[in-house]
């Protein structure tokens, strides 16, 4: 008979229950946030009164997870980069031909004179001239090739070479290059990390997509403008000594030097020695601050060891110039006064406060490893995004108060079960979203419209059914039990097409696809939930209770 | 007194006019299909590359005046509109400028970016953007692709699906009425050269979704009656099942387009493509899940007897020839 097993029950009304507990946070949105916001400072030590009111203004018992809103929603920047890991490749070659060149000098006699030719960016042409040494000259390049270890455990060196006639090529390995890869993206990540993180945002989003590319999120931003700054210089910052000064761009530098032009002015270029003395990595601190003539400039402070060697080295070098290189462009090149054995100084160029600040950050965060290159980039306002949270709203109550009334018109009072339930489907959609910590965006919200909508329609295939098994069941309690039973499998394929839908949506879509697949997906779940359990307890409950002869759906 | 969209004894022939269904279908495909490759569709620029901004002004939009100040900067193709919305304050005006995406190279000059900028706001200096998206062609690229692959992804998990749970006649009828219903869409979005992009690739698989449900629904009760009515023709079955299952169409239909009605009158212009193309999908899945899928399955004919061992058990294709 129609009946559902006390345990049965006790477990749906759980369910619901629990499912309501964890939507209820995003009832109180703004509250809840500023509990949370106090609760991570409180957890990381610090405490005053102030921080303890905002974290009393919601009870610890509760859930406090919270739907995450999308950038759509809360306004913000979103970039795609794309890491120029080539870069890596090329300037590892390239620092790779002073030991070529070294190794092969030392065997003249049989290799005869070594040439560098010109390549392309992914490899490394090496001349000899004695073509009797070709094997001995191959046999050298291997060997200066180091193991890699790479994840399929084939032991593999990092670069590959080939003879061809008294031509050299050496290119890197794939594992190499694999392995260069991915170490280039995980710094990369770390120093955007370090970089976004320095001008405190909140909750910015950071993401590895694909192989090449990272995802940077970033809410409450104005314009993208501010992070595509942060991000668009790789700020390679290295002191080198200076040589010499040369006017244009092809003059020769010499073995071991390089060319660098200047930043500000036109047409001068700086002959500098290729190894420079010390670099940004050994900058422990950098900070705005200001000339003697007043003009911004960044103060910096190295580490113990590299302040010992740029000692040493304005000691041994007072009254020649050297230069400050940034991302290969001279920004100064002043003459050493005197010894500077503290390891600090200061930067100057023609920098504005805003300038110098950002030099400042993106000193202290470290260099990229490689270039980056922006694909996408999109900025939302917060207003937009609060008038689309607004809209969204309205357009849902009102869809939901026109359903409800529409199905109180069709069902009656199996229609007000239908409406109960559905309520609970929408809190339930939300309780998921706040369990999982999934972002809600825009085309999402849509989603859960779209769910109010369709949710009804499992109950529908119920109701419709029962009314069918009115005509020729004996009685309404075997009608209601056949109309669920014959149902069923129904609703199971009908909603199992709309899930692989959703499922689909949500692996190959991004950003606001992947939102509206999310709460299509839950929406499909909680549906079918609450129409075949939810509905059906409060029908069985209230059928158990009145026993009537005959009902009407 | 309920409140009823059909009678429950409907008994509707619906195969009578089945060549004439059939007829408008195919026409409304050609011209949707002959659209689509004569007017193309109207890109955004997700698939398409370029910068689109949103213009907030007080001042009335005046279309050529915008172009004006933007042609000077020489940016080539330039597509302005004007927003409107019912949501919108009274000196609000708001409009989308689109710019193609730049000769040369995969970056996004924030640079021009800006110029647009400056340039719009010599117009009304108080004028905002509240967004700024900006897609390179490399993106733009890939996004046409997994697009493309999700709806054929779906399609084929949804094909694989109704093959295993009925049989391959259902699932070659559900499949046609699929078709029928992305060709359609995306023949009303170059028709209306309504912006095309990938919230609408969303709305296309969420379409999807919703035919097959309608489809399913219809199909179920068709394998029930063939298994209680042994004696009745193909066409009889087809006909009974539809009429059995019209009232819950219906039904699902009106309630789906109640909330997406809410949503395009009120839900604001940032997704009102988006809500029309459900709108709309909705609309000619219900037509597709009643007219095409159903058509096709009588066309193709379908196995009869469920209770006997199949002879040809075990193989998918044992009864083509029936």
């Amino acid at each position: 008979m129609l009946n559902i097993s006390f345990s049965k029950l006790v477990m749906i009304w759980l369910t619901v229950i629990v499912g309501l507990a964890f939507a209820l946070p995003n009832g109180f949105y703004g509250r809840v946030e500023t509990h949370n916001d106090a609760m991570a400072i409180i957890d990381a030590g610090q405490t005053n009164a102030e921080l303890e009111a905002d974290a009393a203004q919601w009870p610890s018992f509760l859930p406090s997870n919270l739907v995450n809103l999308g950038l759509d929603l809360r306004g913000g920047a979103h970039l795609l980069v794309e890491v120029q890991v080539e870069d890596v490749h090329a300037s590892f070659l390239e620092g790779f031909w002073p030991s070529v060149r070294d190794a092969l000098a030392a065997e003249r006699d049989t290799v005869g004179f070594v040439t560098r030719e010109d390549s392309p960016a992914t490899e490394l042409r090496v001349r000899i001239s004695e073509p009797e040494g070709a094997t001995q000259a191959f046999q050298i390049a291997r060997g200066l090739g180091s193991p890699v270890a790479s994840f399929t455990g084939a032991a593999s060196t990092n670069i590959d070479v080939e003879i061809d006639g008294t031509l050299l090529t050496i290119t890197l390995s794939e594992a190499e290059m694999v392995a260069m890869n991915e170490r280039t993206i995980m710094q990369t990540l770390e120093i955007i990390r370090r970089r976004i993180d320095e001008v405190g945002t909140r909750e910015p989003t950071i993401q590895r997509q694909g192989s090449e590319r990272i995802l940077v999120q970033v809410p409450g931003v104005g314009s993208a403008n501010e992070i595509i700054e942060l991000l668009g210089t790789t700020a390679q910052l290295t002191f080198n000594p200076v040589l010499g000064r040369a006017a244009d761009a092809d003059a020769s530098p010499g073995t071991g030097n390089i060319l660098v032009p200047a930043l500000d002015e036109p047409n001068v270029f700086y002959i500098l020695e290729r190894r420079p003395v010390v670099t940004g990595e050994d900058l422990e601190n950098a900070q705005l601050d200001f000339d003697q003539n007043g003009r911004p400039a960044v103060a910096f402070r190295f580490n113990t060891s590299a302040a010992r060697e740029f000692g040493d080295y304005t000691l041994e070098n007072i009254g020649s110039p050297f230069a400050i290189v940034l991302d290969n462009q001279v920004i100064s090149a002043p003459t050493i006064q005197s010894h500077i054995p503290g390891g600090s100084g200061i930067i100057t160029g023609n920098f504005d406060v805003e300038e110098a600040t950002n030099l400042a950050v993106l000193l202290r965060a470290g260099a990229l490893p490689a270039e980056l290159t922006f694909l996408e980039e999109r900025t939302i306002g917060p207003e937009l995004g609060a008038d689309s949270i607004a809209a969204g709203q309205i357009a849902c109550i009102v869809a939901a108060i026109a359903i409800l009334v529409y199905m109180v018109l069709s069902y009656g009072l199996f229609g007000v079960f239908a409406n109960i339930a559905l309520i609970i489907n929408v809190g339930l959609i939300f309780g998921l979203l706040s369990i999982v910590g999934a972002t809600l965006t825009l085309p999402g919200i849509a989603g859960i419209v779209l769910t109010i909508g369709m949710a009804v329609d499992a109950n529908v295939i119920v109701f419709e059914r029962i009314r069918e098994e009115l005509k020729t069941a004996k009685g309404p309690a075997r009608a209601i039990e056949l109309g669920y039973e014959r149902a069923l499998s129904s609703i199971i394929d009908a909603n199992i097409t709309t899930f692989m839908t959703a499922v689909i949506l949500f692996t190959i879509g991004s950003g606001p696809v992947s939102g509206f697949a999310v709460t299509l997906g839950f929406g499909i779940v909680t549906s079918v939930f609450t129409a075949i359990f939810v509905t059906r307890s409060l029908i069985v409950i209230w059928f158990s209770r009145t026993r009537p002869k005959t009902i009407e759906v | 007194m309920r409140l009823r969209l059909v009678r429950d004894d409907t008994s509707i022939d619906f195969f009578s006019k089945a060549r004439i269904w059939l007829g408008i279908s195919m026409v409304a495909m050609v011209v949707a299909f002959a659209s689509f490759l004569i007017q193309g569709l109207n890109y955004g620029i997700d698939f398409q590359g370029g910068t689109s901004i949103r213009t907030d002004s007080a001042i009335v939009v005046d279309v050529a005046q915008y172009r004006s100040v933007l042609e000077a900067l020489d940016l080539g193709d330039i597509s302005i509109a004007e927003v409107d919305d019912p949501l919108f304050d009274e000196d609000q005006h708001v409009a989308l400028v689109r710019v193609q995406a730049q000769e040369g190279d995969e970056r996004i000059a924030s640079e021009t970016i800006e110029a647009i900028q400056t340039a719009l706001r010599t117009i009304d200096p108080g004028m905002t953007f509240p967004s700024v998206e900006s897609v390179g062609p490399k993106v733009s690229g890939e996004l046409i692709q997994t697009a493309i692959i999700a709806v054929a992804l779906a399609v084929v998990a949804i094909l694989l699906y109704i093959w295993m749970r009925f049989e391959w006649q259902f699932a070659v009828g559900a499949v046609v009425a699929l078709a029928h219903d992305v060709i359609l869409t995306i023949g009303i979005f170059s028709e209306l050269q309504i912006k095309f992009d990938l919230a609408i690739i969303a709305a296309l698989l969420t379409i999807v979704g919703y035919s097959i449900n309608d489809t399913v629904i219809v199909f179920d009760r068709v394998r029930e009656n063939l298994r209680k009515y042994k004696k009745k023709d193909l066409k009889e079955v087809l006909n009974l099942s539809i009429n059995e299952t019209l009232s819950r169409t219906l039904m699902t239909s009106v309630t789906t387009m109640l909330a997406l009605l809410a949503l395009f009158i009120l839900g604001g212009d940032v997704i009102r493509g988006f809500v029309f193309a459900m709108m709309w999908g909705v609309l000619i899945g219900t037509y597709s899940s009643i007219f095409v899928a159903s058509t096709i399955l009588l066309v193709l004919g379908v196995k009869r007897d469920w209770s006997k061992k199949d002879p040809s058990a075990g193989t998918k294709y044992g009864h083509i020839e029936t």
